[in-house]
């Protein structure tokens, strides 16, 4: 603060800290304490809020729990409610989604970071970016005609040989978690990237020098040196991809419920602000819960992942 | 069991830059060999070839008789001391020095025996569980030591491992690393810049400039022998004299300068008219009269107290400026600054010498 001060002077410092403060306050928290509040509060005419019926409980809360389903989880049939089935199935997939990604980003990070020549690397940033700069929607949708059943991956897959008849890709999850890894395997790249570009090369080649196999140094070496990376990135693709409303909207089936729809629903359709607050804050609190996990699990801190 | 090391006219070009030029050097089993030389001479690459993680353009690089072409680094039975030591900060001392072993398969309650006893060889008895982190230089150091000989290498690689120590662990450490390499037997091939540490540590050192060997001998003959004026004031201090050789015999020649002429020992490669002599400071003597031959009137211009030796400079009536250096034992007079006296020295201590191997050859 002090170092803030002396370096920008007291103007420019004040205004950046008001701008930061403004952000903070009115755009981030002031809001969602608003929503925090409302989930509480029933739905109700505007004739009766403020009445005697507006009063605090957990109601909006307990309406995940409304009507039954069959689901096998793990092989044991139970009955769920379907909101808390697409709830689970959210969270299993956005955790699917992330690990799939890592597996994706990490062989290419690591070839970003130590193999290739530091001359062809702004070639190759720009090549991951492009995409970026086509809108989120018009990229979800070309997923979507590439995926169809006559579509062009389709045509390729029978003109190559590789199948008979055209595969149904749109059903199911595996669009959305196509799409999903599209749209966020950069924010898994680029944390790990940074951490392993921080890795001294000597450590990689002194691994090897005492006779370590190409997977052991990556094992021993450079994962635990990439252990904060990962875990931001894994923050980060999870979170998002929990919180995505347009890739499941737009590629997914009708079998495969996100549970933004289910709050997309209650807010937009059944114009329940109350009740989609509730559930809004149940995805965010159960998702921070299972991140919280996942970082105990592996032994990261939260300081590491600010780095 | 340690093996020796044939560099066979061995070859490294990076694009049109040649940073190593068709060396030849046999390194003994057992024996404690140095590279010598400025930086961006070629002694780096040389080490990266041996322990395999550059291929050499051409020539052919054996350990222990066998041609390595082809063999990565983990299969060659060096081990390489890294510049900065690249330590596995993540690890434990113990599971640093013992990683070689788990590479091979061993045990974990072998492993962590077998680092104690490493760790006791390099001194640092009980440090097994400490991080890295936790170590000083000195101690860091001692632990990469310890880690490459975990795996038993029959050849042992260190890349200036001493120049991040301060002066005085520096010293300590040439002593040990001395120590630990007669202890092993292993051969230790040594690259620095840092001519003190190659003479006090080699058993033979290799004087390395622009790609090419200039001379491979004892560290007494580097220094008191060298064969061309590279090395001759690359390892120590030099009086140099320029000039044009006559009356060439029995390996002896006569030097014409424009200070006088001098007498000394010839190379036969020093030929043609700009040729320079090589005397060591320890060889210029003073005296008050002329002395019979490579004498010249001189004023003394500057004294320094070293301690242990006397530096002082004096510059010729023809204007060339030269330093001898006396011992402060007492048993030569330590001239004033402004005296008049003659120097002088023995042409058997001195040398006509050529260039260096890049010129002509």
């Amino acid at each position: 603060m002090q170092a803030l001060f002396e370096r920008y002077g007291s103007g420019l410092a004040a205004a950046i800290l008001l701008l930061t403060a403004f952000w903070l306050l009115i755009l981030l928290i002031l809001p969602n304490i608003t929503m925090f509040e409302s989930s509480f509060r029933p739905y109700l005419p505007v004739v009766d809020v403020g009445g005697p019926k507006d009063t605090y409980s957990i109601n909006n809360y307990m309406r995940i729990f409304g009507g039954d389903v069959p689901m096998s989880i793990f092989g044991f049939e139970v009955t769920i409610a379907p909101r808390v089935k697409v709830f689970l199935l959210t969270i299993f997939y956005s955790a699917v989604v992330t690990v799939i990604t890592f597996i994706m980003a990490y062989p290419l990070a690591f070839y970003l970071a130590k193999i290739v020549s530091p001359r062809s690397l702004p070639t190759l940033f720009l090549l991951l970016f492009i995409p970026l700069w086509v809108s989120e929607i018009l990229r979800s949708f070309a997923w979507w005609i590439i995926l169809a059943l006559k579509g062009p991956l389709n045509v390729v897959l029978m003109s190559l040989g590789i199948i008979d008849t055209e595969i149904r890709w749109i059903s199911g999850f595996s669009p959305v978690i196509i799409g999903l890894i599209y749209t966020y395997v950069l924010f898994m790249l680029f944390p790990l990237y940074n951490a392993m570009q921080s890795l001294d090369s000597n450590q990689i080649e002194a691994a090897e020098d005492l006779g370590s196999p190409w997977w052991r140094t990556h094992w021993r070496v450079i994962l635990p040196h990439a252990k904060p990376g990962i875990a931001s990135g894994a923050v980060m693709v999870f979170m998002l991809s929990a919180g995505s409303l347009l890739v499941p909207s737009l590629l997914g089936s009708t079998t495969s419920g996100w549970f933004t729809q289910t709050i997309q629903g209650v807010m937009l359709e059944e114009q329940d602000w109350n009740t989609g607050a509730a559930f809004a804050f149940m995805l965010l609190f159960v998702c921070t819960v299972f991140v919280t996990l996942m970082m105990r699990v592996f032994g990261v801190k939260l300081s590491d992942i600010a780095k | 069991m340690s093996a020796g090391i044939d560099l066979d006219n061995v070859v490294c070009d990076f694009g049109r830059f040649r940073a190593v030029d068709k060396v030849n050097v046999n390194i003994q089993p057992g024996e404690f060999f140095s590279f010598l030389g400025p930086s961006g001479c070629g002694k780096t690459t040389i080490l990266r070839m041996i322990s395999g993680f550059i291929e050499p353009t051409g020539g052919v690089v054996r350990i222990g008789g066998k041609d390595m072409k082809g063999q990565r680094p983990n299969q060659r039975p060096t081990a390489l001391i890294f510049q900065n030591l690249a330590l596995f900060p993540l690890m434990p001392v113990w599971e640093n020095i013992s990683f070689g072993l788990e590479v091979r398969g061993v045990d974990k309650v072998r492993r962590r025996a077998r680092a104690e006893e490493l760790l006791n060889l390099v001194d640092l008895p009980g440090a097994g569980d400490k991080m890295i982190s936790q170590l000083s230089g000195g101690q860091k150091q001692r632990v990469a030591i310890a880690r490459a000989l975990a795996v038993e290498p029959q050849v042992m690689l260190l890349d200036e491992p001493l120049s991040a120590l301060d002066l005085k662990l520096r010293q300590n450490m040439r002593a040990e690393l001395r120590a630990i390499q007669k202890r092993t037997g292993v051969t230790f091939v040594f690259i620095t810049h840092d001519q003190g540490e190659a003479l006090a540590m080699s058993d033979r050192v290799g004087v390395m400039s622009h790609g090419k060997l200039q001379q491979v001998a004892n560290p007494r003959d580097i220094y008191n022998n060298p064969v061309n004026g590279f090395v001759a004031s690359f390892v120590g201090e030099n009086n140099i004299f320029s000039g044009e050789v006559q009356n060439a015999a029995d390996g002896f020649a006569q030097l014409k300068t424009a200070h006088g002429a001098f007498r000394a020992r010839m190379e036969p490669a020093a030929r043609g008219t700009n040729v320079k002599l090589y005397v060591r400071p320890e060889h210029m003597k003073f005296s008050g009269t002329p002395g019979a031959e490579n004498s010249v009137p001189v004023t003394i211009t500057e004294v320094m107290f070293e301690g242990n030796f006397i530096s002082v400079q004096a510059i010729t009536d023809t204007g060339l400026h030269v330093t001898s250096e006396l011992r402060n034992d007492g048993s030569v007079a330590i001239p004033d600054v402004g005296t008049r006296l003659h120097v002088s020295f023995d042409a058997g201590r001195a040398a006509i010498l050529p260039d260096s191997a890049t010129a002509g050859s």
